[in-house]
């Protein structure tokens, strides 16, 4: 077990992706669903629609994000690739925040796109709202994706 | 740069040329007419529902028969057409189509009657055809079917439900077969057609017998042989495909009118208007009068127009401060592009400023930092004045869009260049990759990713500035009502406290972690420091609740607004998004970067670096632009004008034109 260190390393950059990218993929998946239904009434709201569908998807581009500088900071992307025990769990905890955060964050950020694509169907013109209500939400994600990128830069 | 100063407009016109002042005011699109003035003994209002229900009954139609145009004989569209803006006529050119509106409503009357025409030989085609279909099974009948058969015999044609052969039928009908002739003329698992030559005499009890098994017989409406029907029918059928081309190509002679019938649509729709704002004006039995709101900068002029062309008379007034009024906005050509981001969240009310042309500066200077590359800066700048240059007469708001993006294209730029990012460190990358030189970029200020602290304090300095910003004109507003107590307490002791504990924390070990240099301030800095930050505590503990006799609930208020120094806090931490957003962008770009580097230096590898380059970074570009504009949205809405600013006024919606779809009326200056 003498790449202990790496795989922990590693196992940090796969939660960091896999977490956050599944947390985006239900909000996206969500508020996709209730955009087809808003477009099936009104198909001139697409382009608005669209990107309050696409607010809670990055997540998985800040948790992908995470785990690229890891990959490059530990030296998988070329460079050698040697960890000890420590320094890979320090990467992994690096990495927790974003993965979890990511998840959460995506899950209720999707369900407030929600909200705001049936707020638009029924007020078009309220469009600057409906979009800010769910970015409150990624706030979190970013404050986390923040620390995770501290850590593991200043690692 | 504010709020434009509106007037009050009265006019009293005759009857006669209320319709064609009415014209003219929506035309204009400056006076937002007030309702709801109430009636009296001369003055009411008159019932136009009819007339207006008629003209848009009429604008629908002309609409449809557009439809029927662009089905029949189709324009040539693109994605861009939005961009293109209304056609403008002059009130002359105008004026001629109105006069020609008979006869263009003749062709939207016309083009009705084809779609008409269309629908019936349509619906004749399928009728004929559903018979051709029938008709089928029967063709292999030799005989007109009109045949009742002679003096002592009968002729019967039906069907039998299922499939039957002679042999079957000859065995139901038992002795009654003797004698009787039985051609089964087609023969599927569905049904059994034949016909039947029997004596007359026998028929009845033949019938009978048939019936019993479900025999039906056949009814036609024609009586030569079904084969001869038939061909009769593809006589029609072709008749029918004659018709319709003769009729499309009637409609694409009348390609032509597409314009014209535009022209009626809208002219239609806005006699419905007027007619509808009739309705809502008050009328003597000679005299129509209306009130409403104009901005004062072109209200003379209007005054003086309205009056040199109709019967009329039209006062101005100046408005009371404490009336409330409709607001429209009017900034600088910097500043007027983000308009629409102040109007969304909320128009300044009655006794507030118009916080566009501050806000502005904040908002290109905070998007060009979250998203902080060269590279997509020149590319948003193109973009934009490609479009602004093709398409001149673009609908106002998509103008301000692009002209907003352009500027935040140059604030993306400038900082791309401050951190040396060009998409992201694609000049290094490529230089390593395919020349295997090593080549750097440099920073005119820093790299981010180099010394990610320095930026975050740096996010934190402008967040605090634009801050305070707010909290400044919280303060002009509070003194220019003479406030000055107000102004005092929710303003000046707010500043000695956060700058004072600013003050405290810059030497302390956290700064110093942070920004890897240790700051040491002149012993008095250090005392003043405390003092402004007691002070201001003090002043706000005491005087937040001054308004209540009851010390004791004084005192709690106070401290509940002392309690409100962790709101900064966050707010001010909220700014970290400039850091994180801005990194997020490089780092993204340089992932692509680097994945398109990985096949190689061959010429696949140089394909492969392009299709990976092109599409990363228009995915990175679309995804980063939303990012940056939504969380510069946040930074204004939430932080900014949460300092100062409620945006309860009321949106200025004047008598215009808006709902034309295709026409504008310009005035030749």
């Amino acid at each position: 077990m003498e790449n202990l260190g790496l795989i922990f390393a590693l196992l940090g950059a796969a939660c960091a992706t896999l977490f956050a990218g599944i947390g985006s993929a239900y909000g996206v998946g969500i508020g996709g669903r209730a955009a087809a239904g808003v477009l099936s009434e009104k198909p001139e709201l697409f382009g608005k629609v669209l990107i309050i569908q696409l607010l809670p998807g990055t997540q998985g581009i800040y948790g992908m994000l995470v785990a690229f500088i890891t990959l490059s900071r530990i030296g998988i992307l070329g460079g050698s690739a040697d960890l000890t025990t420590g320094q890979g769990l320090l990467y992994f905890v690096a990495c927790l925040p974003i993965a979890v955060v990511g998840l959460i964050s995506a899950i209720f950020q999707g369900k407030t796109s929600v909200a705001s694509i049936g707020m638009l169907a029924k007020r078009p013109d309220t469009f600057g709202k409906a979009m800010l209500l769910p970015a409150m939400v990624e706030t979190y994600a970013i404050l986390a994706l923040l620390i995770s990128l501290l850590s593991v830069f200043n690692l | 740069m504010a709020v434009k100063d509106m007037q009050k407009l009265y006019v009293y016109a005759w009857k006669s040329c209320g319709d064609a002042l009415l014209e003219l005011l929506r035309q204009k699109g400056t006076v937002q007419i007030r309702m709801g003035d109430p009636e009296d003994a001369f003055f009411k209002k008159t019932d136009t529902k009819a007339l207006e229900a008629d003209f848009s009954k009429k604008a629908a139609d002309v609409s449809g028969a557009l439809k029927i145009l662009d089905q029949w004989a189709p324009e040539k569209t693109s994605v861009f057409d939005a961009l293109k803006g209304k056609r403008e006529l002059s009130p002359k050119a105008y004026e001629r189509l109105a006069d020609k509106e008979p006869h263009i409503a003749l062709v939207a009357r016309e083009l009705k009657k084809y779609q008409q025409a269309l629908d019936d030989i349509k619906a004749t085609r399928l009728r004929i055809q559903m018979e051709q279909e029938s008709l089928k099974p029967w063709m292999a009948a030799d005989i007109p079917v009109h045949d009742q058969g002679t003096r002592y015999t009968a002729l019967l044609f039906g069907t039998l439900p299922g499939a039957w052969d002679e042999a079957q039928v000859r065995q139901l009908l038992k002795d009654l077969s003797n004698g009787v002739e039985i051609e089964i003329i087609d023969q599927d698992p569905g049904q059994t057609c034949l016909v039947v030559l029997c004596l007359l005499k026998r028929q009845g009890q033949i019938e009978d017998a048939l019936r019993k098994k479900g025999f039906v017989r056949a009814a036609f409406d024609f009586s030569e042989t079904p084969s001869r029907h038939m061909e009769g029918l593809k006589e029609s059928l072709e008749t029918c495909d004659r018709q319709e081309t003769e009729i499309c190509s009637a409609i694409r002679r009348l390609w032509g009118e597409r314009e014209n019938l535009r022209f009626l649509e809208d002219y239609y729709t806005a006699s419905a208007e007027k007619y509808k704002m009739l309705g809502q004006l008050l009328q003597s039995s000679h005299v129509i009068y209306l009130s409403g709101y104009t901005p004062k900068d072109g209200a003379e002029k209007l005054q003086q127009l309205l009056e040199s062309r109709f019967n009329c008379v039209a006062q101005l007034e100046d408005i009371p401060v404490d009336e409330p009024v409709p607001v429209l906005l009017s900034n600088s050509a910097f500043a007027g592009p983000t308009q629409n981001v102040v109007e969304s969240y909320g128009l300044p009310g009655r006794k507030e400023v118009d916080p566009t042309s501050i806000m502005a500066f904040f908002y290109y200077f905070f998007f060009g930092l979250m998203l902080s590359d060269a590279g997509y800066g020149i590319l948003m700048v193109a973009g934009c004045f490609l479009f602004l240059k093709k398409y001149p007469k673009m609908p106002k708001g998509i103008k301000d869009m692009l002209t907003m993006f352009l500027y935040c294209g140059i604030s993306t730029t400038f900082w791309g260049i401050m951190f040396g990012g060009y998409f992201g460190d694609v000049i290094p990358v490529v230089a390593q990759a395919f020349f295997h030189k090593e080549v750097t970029v440099p920073a005119l200020w820093f790299a981010p990713l180099d010394d990610p602290m320095k930026l975050l304090v740096f996010s934190f300095l402008f967040g605090i500035i634009h801050l305070f910003a707010g909290l400044a004109i919280k303060g002009f507003l509070l003194i220019r009502e003479k406030k000055y107590m107000d102004c005092l307490c929710e303003v000046v002791f707010w500043y000695m406290l956060l700058i004072g504990l600013i003050l405290m924390l810059l030497p302390s070990d956290i700064f110093v972690s942070m920004a890897g240099k240790a700051l040491v301030f002149p012993g008095w800095v250090v005392s003043l420091s405390q003092i402004l930050a007691v002070v201001g505590a003090m002043g706000i503990l005491f005087m937040a609740g001054r308004h209540r006799k009851n010390f004791g609930i004084r005192l709690a208020l106070g401290a509940y607004e002392l309690y409100g120094v962790t709101s900064w806090l966050s707010d001010v931490l909220s700014y970290s998004r400039l850091l994180a957003l801005g990194i997020a962008t490089g780092v993204i770009a340089s992932v692509i970067n680097t994945m398109g580097t990985m096949m190689g230096d061959g010429i696949l590898g140089i394909i492969a670096f392009i299709v990976i380059f092109l599409l990363g970074h228009t995915l990175n570009l679309a995804i980063n632009l939303l990012g940056a504009y939504v969380h510069t949205n946040r930074l204004q809405y939430v932080e900014f004008f949460g300092k100062f600013y409620e945006g309860d006024g009321e949106e200025f919606r004047p008598f215009s034109d808006a709902s034309n779809k295709y026409i504008k009326v310009k005035e030749e200056d």
